[in-house]
């Protein structure tokens, strides 16, 4: 192996409240892409492990050269994703901070030891870059895969533009860190319509790193002899045992979601809280998350516009999902409108099940395969939840 | 007072206390049956519960049983103390996470994997938690709360315990000391009778003699130990 020369930085360590809330920021133009290497940058991570695919592969790309800048110690690109996840699994073992990113079927080939994580207590943080994972073959923007990991007990933040990727990534490895959460965040947003696309980022100086990864505060041992108890690898910290070993696996997945409902707070210290509301009260609200939040958002421009009485609602944690802030933004609205980039309406699913009166959750629209998603769609559905008649042809 | 929580056995299979309302206490607060009050309160009622239930026991885990961190000697040495102002209390600790085979000695110790085993085989009431890592010691309070009547307090390094009656955050060897006082204190209100007395040895563990130590003893774990000086160990797997 040839060595790598690369600078040794003298940066300055800080709370991640001062990264996020008080260190003056400058505006800059850039794609998804670059706003999520650069709040790896800015994290002071210890380890970023890669396998490319699109569109995630320009991320994670940007983290090698982010590593060959000096700002990260380890960077290396592993086999396949199965690979590149357990040796994440692994490198947490030695009380790290860590970094990686996939996509669609990357994600999915990568599950086996991503859903493992939250178990085996791994803090690291996973940029999900959304893609097609259906056949036939697509590398286009489709967020379906989301609905796989909402069920393994990590945390779920998803960015609806580049500023949110920058912010969301950034307070994550310090949400992922904290002694009484310690489990995966996975920042998700859209491919190509976030990853590619440009938009204004405010960052703060790079000169400003998220202090140290402190491996002793920590829910677990770290795996090394001067941590008691040295934790050796064949003794698993679970095995099959006598009966009761049962009983700790279902605590075990009993304590994984509690560090999932303990995220909570940190969500609303760090990114002030899991949703952002608009216009409460009104008769039709429209509920999104991610890249489909945008089209919302100027959907509920237009209807201001026009007077009528639409309200919009963002969500930005997935997991844990804010049902009670949900219930409260909904409870006096007629209608709910769901825009999404997938076919089987996971947010729908989740707010209908969120609220008492599921049945004024309206299905879609959506769209996927990596069609994009037109604001007049959701004004056709605004204007037909409110009687209102128009002349718009989908 | 109300109780989000309350002594088990909470049965087969409860839900977590974080599940049913209860929040981690803020800086400065503890934790009592899940609600949030001071440390003073939560220490009086461990402390009538250390002195009234039967077979009070602490169980120190890794972080308080090896002297790896500067403020760990201390925080040890205090622990000592509190047991010796607990009538009749006993140690057994709780020195790593693994299962044990084939079968674990619950005079000797307890285990994440199956704490009810020490509780039930020990008969104890009341029991302390200090120095066990936060995942582990959320596990084992849980079982616990599942399938015992044990009263549970934890001392905890860094946020606290939902899962026990009593619960202790940002603990440091004053804490400790300050809970034995209090300890006393009821314990002259009570009207019980104690000298200051150490905990009996661990019963089941033998007298440890180094000077005839060899990498054998230390059975699958040899590979770690270092060799002495000038020492070729030509039994290796």
């Amino acid at each position: 192996m040839s060595a790598i020369t690369r600078p040794v930085l003298n940066k300055k360590q800080v709370e991640m409240n001062h990264l996020l809330h008080e260190a003056p920021r400058e505006k800059h133009f850039i794609t998804g892409a670059q706003a999520m290497a650069e709040a790896v940058k800015r994290a002071n991570v210890d380890m970023a492990i890669a396998y490319p695919i699109t569109p995630q592969s320009e991320v994670m790309h940007l983290v090698g050269d982010v590593f060959a800048q000096g700002h990260i110690k380890e960077y290396y690109r592993a086999e396949e994703e199965l690979g590149t996840m357990s040796a994440i699994a692994g490198a947490s073992r030695a009380g790290i901070r860590l970094f990686t990113a996939t996509s669609g079927p990357g994600l999915l080939r990568g599950l086996e030891a991503i859903v493992s994580w939250p178990g085996h207590r791994v803090p690291a943080v996973l940029g999900i870059l959304t893609r097609v994972v259906n056949a036939p073959l697509s590398i286009q923007p489709d967020n379906i895969e989301m609905a796989y990991m909402m069920h393994c007990g990590a945390v779920m933040l998803h960015a609806e533009n580049q500023q949110d990727t920058f912010d969301f990534t950034l307070a994550a490895f310090a949400i992922a860190e904290k002694v009484d959460v310690y489990i995966p965040v996975a920042v998700a947003t859209e491919g190509f319509f976030v990853t590619h696309a440009k938009g204004y980022v405010n960052m703060m100086s790079e000169d400003l790193v998220y202090k140290e990864f402190d491996p002793v505060a920590s829910p677990v041992p770290a795996m090394d002899n001067e941590t008691p108890p040295a934790r050796i690898q064949r003794d698993a910290p679970v095995q099959k045992s006598n009966f009761m070993s049962y009983l700790i696996h279902s605590v075990w997945q009993q304590e994984i979601w509690d560090s999932n409902s303990r995220a909570m707070k940190y969500i609303y210290e760090y990114l002030g809280g899991p949703i952002e509301v608009q216009n409460p009260g009104s008769d039709v609200m429209i509920l999104a998350s991610g890249c489909a939040a945008a089209q919302a958002r100027e959907a509920h421009r237009y209807a201001q516009e026009d007077g009528l009485s639409v309200g919009f609602v963002k969500v930005r944690a997935i997991r844990p999902f804010p049902r009670d802030e949900i219930r409260e933004a909904l409870k006096t609205a007629k209608t709910v409108i769901v825009p999404e980039h997938n076919i089987i309406g996971w947010l729908c699913t989740e707010v209908k099940a969120a609220i008492p009166n599921g049945g004024i959750v309206h299905e879609g629209p959506r769209v996927f395969g990596g069609m994009t998603l037109p604001v007049e769609l959701i004004m056709f559905e605004i204007y037909e939840a409110l009687g209102i008649e128009h002349k718009m042809k989908l | 007072m109300s109780k989000k929580i309350s002594v088990g056995p909470a049965g087969y299979m409860p839900q977590s206390a974080p599940s049913m309302g209860v929040e981690l206490a803020p800086e400065g607060s503890a934790l009592l049956y899940g609600e949030t009050v001071t440390p003073e309160e939560a220490m009086r009622d461990a402390a009538i519960a250390l002195l009234t239930n039967d077979n009070p026991t602490i169980f120190p885990g890794p972080q308080v049983l090896w002297d790896w961190k500067e403020d760990v000697a201390e925080k040890s040495a205090a622990i000592l103390d509190l047991a010796s102002e607990i009538p009749n209390c006993k140690i057994i600790p709780m020195p790593d996470y693994r299962p044990k085979y084939p079968k674990i000695d619950v005079k000797a110790e307890i285990n994440p994997n199956h704490p009810n085993l020490t509780i039930l085989d020990n008969k104890i009431k009341a029991c302390v938690f200090v120095g066990v890592h936060c995942h582990y010691a959320n596990l084992t309070l849980r079982m616990i709360r599942a399938g015992t009547s044990c009263y549970t307090i934890a001392l905890c390094a860094y946020m606290g315990h939902e899962e026990a009656m009593a619960s202790i955050r940002d603990l440091h060897a004053s804490d400790i000391t300050k809970f034995k006082e209090i300890i006393i204190e009821e314990r002259n209100k009570l009207g019980i009778k104690w000298e200051t007395t150490l905990p009996p040895e661990n019963p089941s563990l033998p007298k440890e003699d180094n000077s005839t130590l060899s990498p054998a003893d230390y059975g699958e774990y040899r590979s770690l130990i270092m060799t002495k000086k000038g020492e070729h160990i030509t039994d290796a797997e």
